[in-house]
């Protein structure tokens, strides 16, 4: 009888208060699919491979991603191209195995893969997951455009690395990213 | 009913019944099967039957090189992440005889305590929810998800950070890492008072609660036990203070302990654990000092990514690192226990001198802890189980690893 009385006198009141107090906080919750959460700038997503400013790819199929790779999600196979250049003739990243670790990323010694901000790409299909060079060179067309439409934007990757090579400017029109 | 198995055990005018709880059952925190035997509602036996999440990661961890194993320590206990690759991170520094920075000592323990954070918010929201306090779980949750944020800002992944690695930090501390803190330690305390207010008076929390689950102090030693599990039972043993390792013996903190050997102390120490960790918070970020993130030692550890380019000896570092791994100074072996959310964890790595480890062995404290569920179970009602289970804090993932 008195644990009785104490819960109606105290507890409920005061666990409902808490309650109350509640009903007036800003919700947490996102109405997800409208409303896109706010990432941050290190979130580790689908990958892309870099261009430079004239369009042409930054990897150079030299395997330091492949050897960092903890799930072995990247093969890769080298060719030499016109001028004699070792450039990687497949590319593939399987993204079902990977676990978006970023040491891809921080082995890379071009500056050419990255992970970026995209985690919507589910598919279908098991083997559409399986990343050719093309697409993901397409991945980072892509980034690139949206950040050419919002100028000013930073580039997705600038505050984790003090990078030496600058990636790709802003304003360059002559790019072949376009053609 | 096939599953229930229904039948009668020992002698005829006895008559028990046998029933699985679990693996869907969704109280046992993932996939443990409890098979109970009852009479009538009273629980006569319980066995716990684990390896339904069994991936085989110590396993894996020995096929991977000592930066890439450290990926599969996120996975052991998802809870706490941090404080897995914390535990896995000392060991190899143990082995390989590396220094760490300061500054990344520091900041380790800051996010080894936000995790703990982390993993008690969890536990606080589904023990709640598994006794019927349904409210909790939102707040927990919600408070939650401050702390990922943060995690997601320093490591760019919500759950599986990877982001304490031999060495140091695998990045810097982000800029505004001081400004979110602050807002925590804000914020917390109050939060945590409101937890308190719903559930430590609350009298249907101490019916549920209060005397279930007793295992006495000599039995939870005998057991293993560790964590707020064993100092629920008044034991005072933290492995912070009673092995501390990478700086904690400079913080002033204390070790809550409980007194009845139940379910509602294990609750309260858990929740004097979120004060006490935020106490360290604070001590870690006033006094977090400036300075590299990561070792200097370039035999061991990455170079940062801007040495890479500018100079070439960093660069062969880079090269050799990345391609070769770290090859171990010599043969050898290592353990470091650290106080995780649960318990002592610790990783036992041997290494025979090459890139990868001879053999990892994790010491988890859930599965150890969970040992002892029949000692705390038997002879006490179908619906304690579940209060049990709640209270010891299991994350299957480390269960069956």
């Amino acid at each position: 009888m008195v644990s009785f009385l104490k819960t109606v006198i105290k507890a409920i009141p005061v666990g409902l208060s808490v309650t109350f107090k509640n009903i007036f906080r800003k919700p947490t919750t996102l109405e997800y699919p409208e409303v896109k959460p706010d990432l941050s700038p290190q979130y580790r997503g689908l990958h892309y491979l870099a261009r430079y400013d004239n369009g042409e790819e930054r990897c150079v199929c030299c395997g330091l991603c492949a050897a960092a790779c903890p799930a072995d999600c990247i093969y890769m196979e080298p060719y030499e191209n016109e001028r004699g250049e070792r450039k990687a003739r497949i590319y593939i990243i399987n993204e079902i195995r990977c676990i978006f670790c970023g040491y891809c990323e921080e082995a890379c010694p071009e500056e050419a893969i990255f992970l970026g901000k995209e985690f919507e790409f589910s598919k279908y299909e098991i083997p559409d997951f399986i990343y050719s060079k093309e697409m993901l060179l397409g991945n980072f067309d892509r980034i690139e455009m949206e950040r050419r439409k919002k100028l000013g934007m930073e580039f997705i990757r600038k505050t984790r690395f003090d990078f030496r090579m600058p990636t790709p400017s802003i304003g360059d029109s002559e790019s072949s990213i376009e053609k | 009913m096939d599953n229930l198995e229904t039948k009668p055990i020992g002698p005829s005018d006895q008559k028990l019944m046998e029933i699985n709880m679990g693996p869907q059952h969704p109280a046992t925190h993932g996939v443990l099967r409890l098979v109970l035997q009852l009479d009538g509602e009273t629980v006569i036996k319980c066995t716990p039957v684990i390896g339904y999440l069994h991936t085989g990661i110590e396993k894996t961890m020995e096929n991977k090189t000592y930066l890439q194993a450290l990926t599969c320590t996120d996975r052991i206990d998802y809870l706490g992440p941090m404080l897995n690759n914390f535990a896995y991170s000392l060991a190899v520094e143990k082995l390989f005889e590396l220094d760490v920075p300061p500054k990344a000592q520091w900041a380790r323990i800051c996010l080894a305590e936000l995790t703990r954070l982390n993993s008690h918010l969890v536990w606080l929201g589904t023990h709640a929810l598994d006794i019927g306090a349904m409210t909790m779980f939102f707040y927990t949750f919600r408070e939650r998800e401050v702390l990922l944020k943060l995690f997601e800002d320093c490591s760019g992944q919500r759950m599986m950070t990877s982001y304490i690695i031999p060495g140091g930090l695998y990045y810097d501390l982000p800029p505004d890492f001081d400004k979110s803190i602050r807002i925590i330690l804000e914020t917390f305390p109050s939060r945590i008072d409101e937890y308190e207010d719903l559930l430590t008076n609350n009298q249907i929390w101490i019916n549920r609660t209060k005397g279930v689950g007793v295992i006495s102090p000599e039995d939870a030693i005998g057991y293993g036990l560790t964590g707020p599990t064993l100092r629920g039972s008044g034991v005072n043993y933290d492995v912070r203070k009673a092995n501390p390792y990478s700086g904690y013996e400079k913080f002033d903190f204390e070790v809550p302990l409980g007194s009845n050997c139940d379910c509602y102390d294990r609750y309260l120490c858990r929740v004097a654990e979120l004060r006490q960790s935020l106490r360290i918070i604070r001590q870690a970020i006033d006094g977090l000092p400036d300075g590299p993130f990561r070792s200097e030692n370039r035999k061991f550890v990455l170079p940062p990514k801007f040495d890479v380019f500018t100079s070439m000896e960093a660069m062969i570092h880079h090269f050799k690192l990345v391609a070769h791994g770290m090859i171990p100074p010599a043969k050898g072996e290592a353990y470091v226990p650290i106080e995780s959310g649960k318990g002592e964890l610790g990783f036992y790595i041997v290494s025979d001198g090459t890139k990868k480890p001879y053999r990892v062995k994790v010491r988890p404290p859930c599965f150890i802890n969970l040992a002892a569920i029949h000692k705390m179970v038997e002879g006490r009602l179908i619906a304690d189980v579940i209060a049990v289970i709640g209270s010891i804090d299991i994350v299957l993932g480390e269960v069956d690893r």
